[in-house]
């Protein structure tokens, strides 16, 4: 049915043209939703939701959520909960601050160019392995992932303490704090390359696999449908790079940096902020598993063994391999947020990271991830962050009381699980 | 006739202190296909589980080609071409058909990923052959009628060149129409030489597809029998009461066994 629709000569109704351009209706709901939300704050902050600068802070907060968030989606589409993600970044926030305070200063010498790397290998190493550990008690002992996690949230949000004997470690790593967000920018220059790049390979990717299936005689979409979806794509990855950019870097402060390389500031000058590293960290982390989640075999098998673990089984999937390993992969994720967390911060203190693995659980959800199992993407989850820290955000800028903000979170989370249900009801997905 | 293609010898194997199967002893042959029959719980399911490595046995052997093969895992039996269609259909709802086809044998491309175009490609020649109306090929296979899902499963089967088919119930969720497809299936299967396991409630189906068939009754064989050479009548007799007529070959679960023990 939907094969002749496509390739079918008609003028293009509304219908069709939805159709044709072979959009995910879910996630146009949700952009829509976040679209009249951006703009109902815009209006009530008068005019100061939507500026450069709170764009700019939005998504710096958004990325320690949302780089977790894609790892929950394979946890929960496998029908797994993890409740100690905000616990282990705090274990692994405070090995990777003892590490690159204490151990690796007095090996290598302090400041060394080396240090941040190390420090977040050794953490993406501990959070794998303690995921690993997590995921095999799952998996092999058959114990509940909902106990072991919830054991797991009690265990390392202490072992934590117990590494930093309840001490705030810091000040961390120059080079490590870089990529907690404003203190580690691209630049204007670096990120229109990073945006032209960014728009190159996404046309290409549409290009090939157009190519592709025409070379297979499947039916493909219309050319102008095509020339619809790279032109949106170009245009959103572009304005966002131009809004980063427009965010200018504070006098003051661009003062300061000119004078510490032996400087003048010239008259008139400005800088803008360009892309953060962390949120260059986010965008390769949303690749890298959302090609794990497409193209991979284990992503295949992730999904089939959410939506049927039986029939999973019975076609030789090793699901409990499987559940170590999405476990693991979810491990070092709340690693790489760890290190953007704490270096967000400066320093690693004993309460990072509490409540995330609440605020993670409701953007994987909020992003579509049925805690069924068997359905869940990534750019859902990395939007339902985004949704979770502009209303939090935005309610802030308002002036919402914080008591009323935590109920208005809560119960726009019911809400959309809600709308959720409904629209699977209507078009039977 | 040549060698067996299947042979089950003494198969057992108990959940519980439940003997679901008590040494019971079946083979196949290339080109046909032995029905299995019982009540619910008689113990086809269990048995089949074995050979198609759902299950593993407690005792017994499975001899493919003459040869004793070890099967423990669902994939040490596709590694013999024992492939299965089962009551369940043991379909992942949330993928589409060809996921589901290439399920735990997907091709990649050089670089190691998933292809899905190729596998969508393969699917669609073997559809256009097995179900030529199939066209949701991007939907979910929950999206999918009984038959087309069916379609799928059996698809699966076909495709990776079995040369043992265990099909269990493959017609109970099908309309008229669609049990003729599988029955039509079934033959062109059988000059192809493979052999089938035809799990089925259904005499009719039975004495229609099946060459042999094999009669279980808690656990244990009542008897094998040619199905020239049995009537309807007898068949039920065997599956309901465990009596072996004049023209099987009686079973240890016959019912001159069961009266003696208790």
């Amino acid at each position: 049915m939907s094969d002749t629709a496509l390739s079918g000569p008609k003028g293009p109704t509304a219908r069709n043209i939805f159709a044709a351009l072979q959009l995910d209706t879910r996630l146009l709901g949700m952009i829509g939703a976040f679209i009249v939300l951006c703009l109902a704050f815009n209006v009530f902050t008068d005019g100061r939701f939507l500026t450069p600068r709170n764009i700019f802070n939005l998504t710096i907060q958004t990325v320690s959520v949302a780089i977790m968030a894609t790892g929950m989606v394979f946890v929960i589409v496998t029908r797994h909960i993890d409740l100690s993600v905000g616990s282990l970044l705090a274990t692994v926030a405070a090995v990777m601050a003892v590490v690159q305070t204490d151990i690796l200063p007095s090996m290598l010498g302090l400041g060394h160019q080396g240090i941040w790397i190390i420090a977040i290998v050794i953490g993406v190493i501990v959070g794998a392995v303690i995921g690993a550990f997590q995921g095999w008690m799952i998996g092999y002992l058959g114990i509940p992932a909902f106990i072991v996690t919830l054991g797991g949230l009690l265990v390392w949000r202490n072992v934590a303490w117990f590494i930093t004997s309840g001490q705030t470690i810091g000040p961390l790593d120059e080079t490590f704090t870089m990529i907690g967000g404003i203190g580690g920018t691209m630049g204007e220059t670096a990120s229109w390359v990073c945006g032209l790049v960014a728009v190159v390979a996404a046309v290409w990717l549409q290009v090939a696999s157009r190519r592709r299936r025409s070379a297979h005689g499947f039916p493909v979409k219309p050319a102008w449908a095509e020339f619809t979806m790279g032109a949106i794509t170009t245009i959103a990855i572009l304005g966002f790079v131009w809004v980063l950019n427009s965010y200018d870097i504070p006098k003051a402060r661009l003062k300061r940096i000119f004078e510490a390389s032996g400087e003048t500031l010239p008259e008139g000058l400005t800088m803008g902020y360009g892309i953060p590293y962390s949120v260059l960290l986010l965008i390769m982390v949303a690749v890298v598993m959302t090609i794990i989640a497409r193209r991979t075999r284990l992503g295949r098998y992730i999904f089939a063994t959410g939506g049927n673990p039986d029939a999973a089984e019975l076609s030789g999937i090793n699901t409990r391999f499987l559940t170590v390993k999405v476990f693991a992969l979810m491990g070092a994720l709340a690693a790489l947020a760890g290190a953007v967390a704490a270096a967000r911060l400066g320093f690693s203190t004993n309460d990072i990271g509490t409540l995330d693995e609440l605020r993670v659980i409701a953007a994987a959800v909020i992003g579509g991830t049925a805690l069924a199992g068997g359905v869940g993407t990534i750019y859902g989850a990395i939007l339902g962050a985004l949704i979770m820290q502009s209303l939090q955000s935005g309610m802030a800028m308002v002036g919402v009381d914080a008591p009323l903000q935590n109920i208005v979170v809560g119960t726009v989370l019911v809400l959309a699980v809600l709308v959720d249900i409904i629209y699977r009801k209507r078009t039977g997905d | 006739m040549d060698a067996p293609l299947v042979e089950l010898k003494d198969m057992c194997i108990s959940f519980g202190g439940v003997r679901a199967v008590d040494h019971v002893s079946v083979d196949l042959y290339p080109g046909e296909v032995v029905g299995l029959l019982g009540h619910n719980g008689a113990g086809k399911s269990t048995l089949i589980k074995m050979l198609s490595g759902a299950y593993k046995s407690d005792s017994g052997e499975i001899r493919i080609n003459g040869k004793e093969v070890h099967i423990h895992s669902p994939r040490d039996a596709r590694a013999q071409n024992i492939e299965t269609i089962y009551q369940t259909l043991a379909l992942a709802d949330n993928l589409d058909a060809a996921s589901n086809m290439f399920l735990g044998r997907e091709l990649t491309s050089p670089l190691g990923f998933v292809d899905d175009d190729a596998m969508e490609a393969e699917t669609r020649k073997i559809m256009g052959r097995l179900n030529p109306n199939f066209k949701k090929f991007h939907a979910p296979v929950k999206a999918l009628s009984g038959g087309q899902r069916q379609s799928v499963a059996i698809a699966r089967a076909v495709y990776f060149n079995a040369k043992i088919l265990i099909m269990d119930e493959p017609t109970a969720a099908l309309g008229v129409h669609e049990t003729q497809m599988v029955a039509e299936l079934i033959e062109e299967l059988k000059k192809q030489g493979l052999g089938i396991f035809l799990i089925s409630h259904d005499i009719h189906d039975v004495f229609q597809l099946c060459d042999r068939i094999a009669v279980m009754k808690n656990g244990q064989l009542v008897g094998t029998a040619k199905t020239t050479d049995v009537t309807d009548d007898d068949v039920l007799g065997m599956i309901i009461l465990g009596k072996c007529p004049a023209g099987a070959t009686p079973g240890p679960g016959a019912l001159v066994d069961e009266a003696a023990v208790g």
